[in-house]
């Protein structure tokens, strides 16, 4: 049973360092195409291809030499434009035309990821099914074998040694999992190119799919179903003797793979469209161009914009309110899935000091009024032209929000600081169903009678950080907006104290201490 | 008005936390435990890496000075009752009042070699550091004793993988509180997690190695175990040495009576320590638990800061985990059933989890629970238990008292097959058991039938003019995409009214 584990994790390592070590296994020779697609405009790529001499027909094995060049080429076309629009066209920054006609970096470096990707040649792409299903089966396979062998532990909860293990506990192994984790999102974000060969990797698999090519966010995508159907499985092995974390867990597994996954790389009608998305975690649904592609698509597109607006403003409020955001944030969300499968061995580190509820609160609806007072600009941008601002704006989200706090630090510090970062401090959606599971909804987890012995587990083990034994111990129901009703605290309570009920008793009755069973009340009155 | 509470367990930082509510007196908490209060139910946590110390806290270090209670870490030597003055190792102490929680102490009962290195119980957070100590280099552990401690010690080594041999008195596990059937199901449990469980085995000597620490175990059939570790764990007693010479009446804890007072005015003992003059019927003068500690700690706070409040610990419960299997208990279950007592017993055929609910022969009165496996409402129960409900009331209705989690099979419908089957009756459980049933049960609801039943109409016909209108709507405007977000939006909020009116239906019939 140990030696299938070690065997394991040695499979798991071995595939891990075959998929890291593909990222240097190309060569690369310029692809004229590829360049010419991603630049997509004529005039830009007139001044591109006659700089493009000093790389064609060059092939370059180090990765690192070929970006120092094609630097070096767009550098020199960029100034080339530059001269050529002020001298030539006589335009200067006051016309608005300069702005259209000018390189500009972003575009350089959106087109670096196209060409990396397209130029790559040689090894790699010669045993491109070898690199690919070797390090797919040696992680998946070694990864299962790891886990498999808790099947011969007595089902129940099985929490030991977790603060003696340095990987749950910010030891050496966590910190370097979280490093780990971090760089990958910078990379994913900022650097894509650098991640281009592993594009090149899973090629196969999206065409399998679909037709075309595949880009960095179908790898992202790849690698989180990946990620989530395996730490799924050993969710589900950990907590087999429980059959809300089976149904749950199951839950979350099929909604990121048919409807987060499959679907948009499928059907060419629902491509880049998450049907479970809804704003204001989805905070681009209203930018005018994806409203545009929506309209242009036809009927279904139009129905794919009402859905979201009904989504948004009738589906997600009702529900909430019958079931608490449990049902989304638990069951159906792909950031909430990662998190409970990938993040679950790092869910005690999540800060339980009331100072963190402060916090957490100040933060979580800034981030809402944010996501709302953004989106409320764009749509407004939609009928007039005075709001040019409101691209900053949006860029700014995108970037602080969109990219940093829900990527890098949401899921990079998952080892560090739990693993719903995101979901408790800066997820819009969260705070949304937040409101209206505090002041209206019928979810609450209660308390059973007085049989709680402050043990604390139920707090420890709370992902968002609810210090659960708080009301616990008073005998009261705990109502709180964080709560992502995963249901863990009465998982791990050992005395059965806790469940997650739905009933309309009036949430106003809820968070009194209504229990005062310890003393009669006949003989003292209420405290 | 100066409080001194000496132990800061559950009992004693209750009365504190309680006299905060009430009252501006000073208050002053002395241990020489820790420096706050933790969690004792939670030692074995630690040990086995499910929490750190930090987390079995309840309270932030920043919540005593908060609510202006003072720590003390000191230990007290002795107490000046009339000069009502305590004696620390560091300094002297006056008091108005003074509450005694100063818990137990475990239970040796003069075996040779009791006093070895690695030998020890387990109450205070200094046995789990000794317990870490130990575990070092040990390589098999014994433990003396059948009860709740004795198996928390099992699970605490066995998480480490350090094999373990369970020396237990009696002829089955905890046989002296749990039947014989609940008694049995743990004995198969403690060895499916591959305990060397042996009963009717006593521990007759422990031996030394040449360093003085424990060598190996003699048992009383002659039987020599060799181990490093040797844990006691045959029960507690109140923890009263210091207070031997002194004036304040003692019997095997501290005598007090139904208002928690000792034989010395403003002089109170609460918790592990006290014993009960006058035990109510059915209870024992000392209760050593948890539940009963912070019920006295909350009396004795409305004594002195109220008015005079009976010691009422109310219908008996109490709860504990067994490896996997949580055990509750309400009212009266003990371990050899009465002459006047009938009992309904049913066991999953996996032989992991049971129901046995006792009622009396004559009045058919329900007098106590027992749940293996299963999670019943401690509520519901007591609510049964207190108004003395026939059993078949009961059974019909034990749906309301399933606490399990949401998506858990039920097995309320076996165990009223099984009474059936039992007394030739066709006893039909009703399905009541939605939240709404059991808050109306509990008289918590805050809407009448006639509410609901109101809501429920009113929301039908809103939920059915909704939709009809976002089907005509596209009809009479020529807009496209508004009317369709408009006529979307209105569509949802229609399915949203019906399923409201859909679940009231639902509260109502489950009222039935």
């Amino acid at each position: 049973m140990k030696g299938i584990r070690i065997i394991g994790l040695v499979a798991f390592v071995i595939g891990l360092m075959l998929f890291v070590v593909s990222l240097g296994l190309s060569d690369y020779s310029l692809d004229m195409d590829s360049l010419e697609s991603g630049i997509d405009k004529d005039y830009h790529f007139n001044f591109v291809e006659k700089e493009s001499g000093m790389m064609k027909g060059k092939t370059y094995t180090s990765m690192w030499a070929f970006f120092l060049d094609y630097d070096q080429m767009m550098s020199n076309a960029q100034s080339a434009i530059l001269n050529d629009v002020k001298t030539n066209l006589k335009l200067t920054t006051a016309d608005g035309d300069y702005w259209s006609k000018i390189l500009k970096n972003e575009k350089i470096n959106k087109v670096k990821f196209l060409v990396a990707r397209d130029s790559a040649q040689g090894f790699l792409l010669r045993k491109r099914g070898l690199f690919l299903w070797l390090s797919l089966i040696l992680i998946c396979v070694g990864a299962l074998m790891y886990i498999f062998p808790s099947m011969n532990l007595l089902p129940g909860i099985k929490n030991d040694g977790i603060f003696h293990s340095g990987l749950h506990s910010r030891g050496a192994l966590g910190i370097t999992i979280g490093i780990f984790m971090t760089v990958f999102y910078i990379v994913l974000y900022w650097f894509p190119h650098l991640m281009a060969n592993w594009v090149v990797l899973v090629q196969p698999i999206k065409s399998m799919m679909m037709e075309g090519k595949a880009d960095q966010w179908f790898l992202y995508g790849f690698i989180y179903t990946i990620a989530i159907l395996i730490m799924g499985i050993r969710f589900m092995i950990k907590y087999r003797h429980n059959k809300y974390q089976l149904v749950r867990t199951f839950s979350v597994m099929f909604f990121q793979l048919c409807f987060a996954f499959a679907l948009p790389n499928m059907i060419r009608a629902l491509q880049g469209v998450d049907l479970k998305n809804a704003w204001p975690l989805d905070y681009s649904f209203f930018f005018e161009y994806r409203i545009n592609a929506l309209i242009e698509e036809g009927n279904f597109g139009l129905w794919l914009l009402v859905w979201g607006i009904v989504l948004m403003a009738i589906v997600v409020p009702i529900i909430t309110y019958f079931y608490g955001k449990r049902w989304y944030c638990s069951w159906v969300c792909g950031c909430g899935g990662l998190a409970e499968t990938l993040g679950d061995p790092f869910r005690q580190q999540s800060d339980k000091s009331l100072k963190a509820w402060k916090i957490e609160r100040y933060l979580i609806h800034f981030v809402l009024v944010f996501a709302v007072v953004m989106t409320i600009l764009v749509v407004l941008s939609l009928f007039t032209d005075k709001l040019g601002f409101s691209y900053n704006v949006r860029a700014w989200y995108g970037f602080f929000i969109g990219s940093i706090f829900a990527g890098v630090i949401g899921t990079g510090f998952y080892p560090l600081m739990g693993n719903r970062v995101w979901c408790r401090f800066g997820c819009p959606l969260a705070a949304y169903m937040g409101l209206i599971q505090r002041i209206k909804s019928r979810f609450r987890i209660t308390v059973n009678g007085g049989q709680c012995i402050s043990c604390g587990n139920c707090s420890t083990y709370c992902e968002m950080g609810i210090d659960v034994r708080h009301y616990a111990q008073r005998g009261q129901d705990i109502v709180r907006s964080s709560c992502v009703g995963c249901g863990i605290c009465a998982a791990v309570c050992p005395r059965g104290v806790l469940k997650l009920e739905n009933g309309t008793v009036d949430i106003d009755n809820r968070g009194i201490d209504l229990r005062t069973i310890h003393v009669p009340m006949d003989s003292v009155g209420i405290l | 008005m100066h409080i001194a509470i000496i132990g800061n367990g559950i009992s004693g930082i209750t009365a504190a936390r309680h006299i905060r509510k009430h009252s501006n007196h000073k208050i002053s908490v002395i241990s020489s435990e820790t420096d706050h209060f933790f969690s004792r139910t939670a030692l074995m946590y630690i040990y086995m890496g499910h929490m750190r110390y930090k987390e079995t806290k309840p309270y932030e270090d920043h919540f005593w000075e908060k609510n202006r209670i003072d720590l003390v870490r000191d230990y007290v030597h002795s107490i000046n009752f009339k000069g009502k003055k305590l004696q620390l190792k560091n300094q002297e102490i006056s008091y108005d009042k003074l509450i005694l929680a100063v818990g137990s102490t475990p239970n040796k009962f003069g075996w040779p070699g009791q006093d070895l290195d690695g030998v020890q119980g387990l109450y205070a957070y200094q046995d789990v550091e000794t317990m870490e100590h130990w575990s070092k280099d040990l390589k098999h552990a014994v433990i003396v004793g059948g009860g709740l401690i004795g198996i928390e010690m099992a699970e605490m080594f066995l998480s480490r993988k350090i094999p373990v041999t369970f020396l237990v008195r009696e002829k089955s596990y905890w046989n002296g509180v749990l039947p014989s059937e609940e008694s049995a199901m743990i004995n198969r449990h403690i060895e499916a997690h591959h305990a060397d469980l042996k009963l009717s085995t006593e521990l007759k000597e422990i031996l030394p190695d040449k360093n003085g620490r424990v060598r190996a175990v003699i048992t009383n059939k002659g039987e020599e175990i060799e181990c490093q570790f040797v844990g006691l764990t045959a029960g507690v007693h109140p923890n009263i040495n210091f207070l031997k010479d002194s004036e304040l009446a003692l019997a095997k804890g501290i005598l007090v009576n139904e208002y928690l007072e000792t034989n010395i005015p403003d002089v109170y003992a609460i918790g592990d320590c006290a014993q009960m003059q006058n035990p109510r019927k059915g209870r024992r003068p000392i209760e050593a638990v948890w539940y009963t500690g912070r019920m006295m700690g909350e009396t004795v706070a409305h004594t002195i800061c109220k008015k005079k409040t009976v010691y009422n610990p109310g219908i008996w419960f109490n709860s504990a985990k067994f490896f996997d299997i949580e055990y509750q208990v309400y009212g009266d279950v003990p371990a050899k059933l009465p002459e006047d007592y009938k009992t309904l017993y049913w066991e999953h055929p996996e032989g992991n989890r049971a129901i046995r609910i006792l009622y009396h022969k004559n009045t058919n009165e329900v007098v106590g629970f027992n749940l293996m496996g299963i999670r019943y409402r401690h509520e519901v129960c007591e609510q049964w238990l207190a108004n003395k409900t026939h059993i078949e009331e009961v059974l019909q209705h034990l749906s309301l008292a399933n606490f399990d989690p949401e998506f858990y099979s039920t097995y309320e419908k076996d165990l009223v097959q099984k009474y059936n089957q039992q007394n030739g009756r066709e006893l039909v459980l009703s399905n009541r058991s939605s939240t709404d049933a059991v808050a109306f049960f509990l008289g918590k609801n805050t809407q009448s039938k006639a509410d609901i039943q109101q809501g429920m109409k009113r929301n039908l016909m809103l939920g059915i003019l909704l939709i009809l209108l976002s089907f005509i709507l596209p009809f009479l405007f020529t807009v496209k995409l508004p009317i369709m977000i408009v006529s979307g939006l209105l569509v949802g909020l229609g399915i949203g009214l019906l399923l409201l009116s859909f679940s009231q239906r639902q509260v109502l019939s489950g009222l039935e």
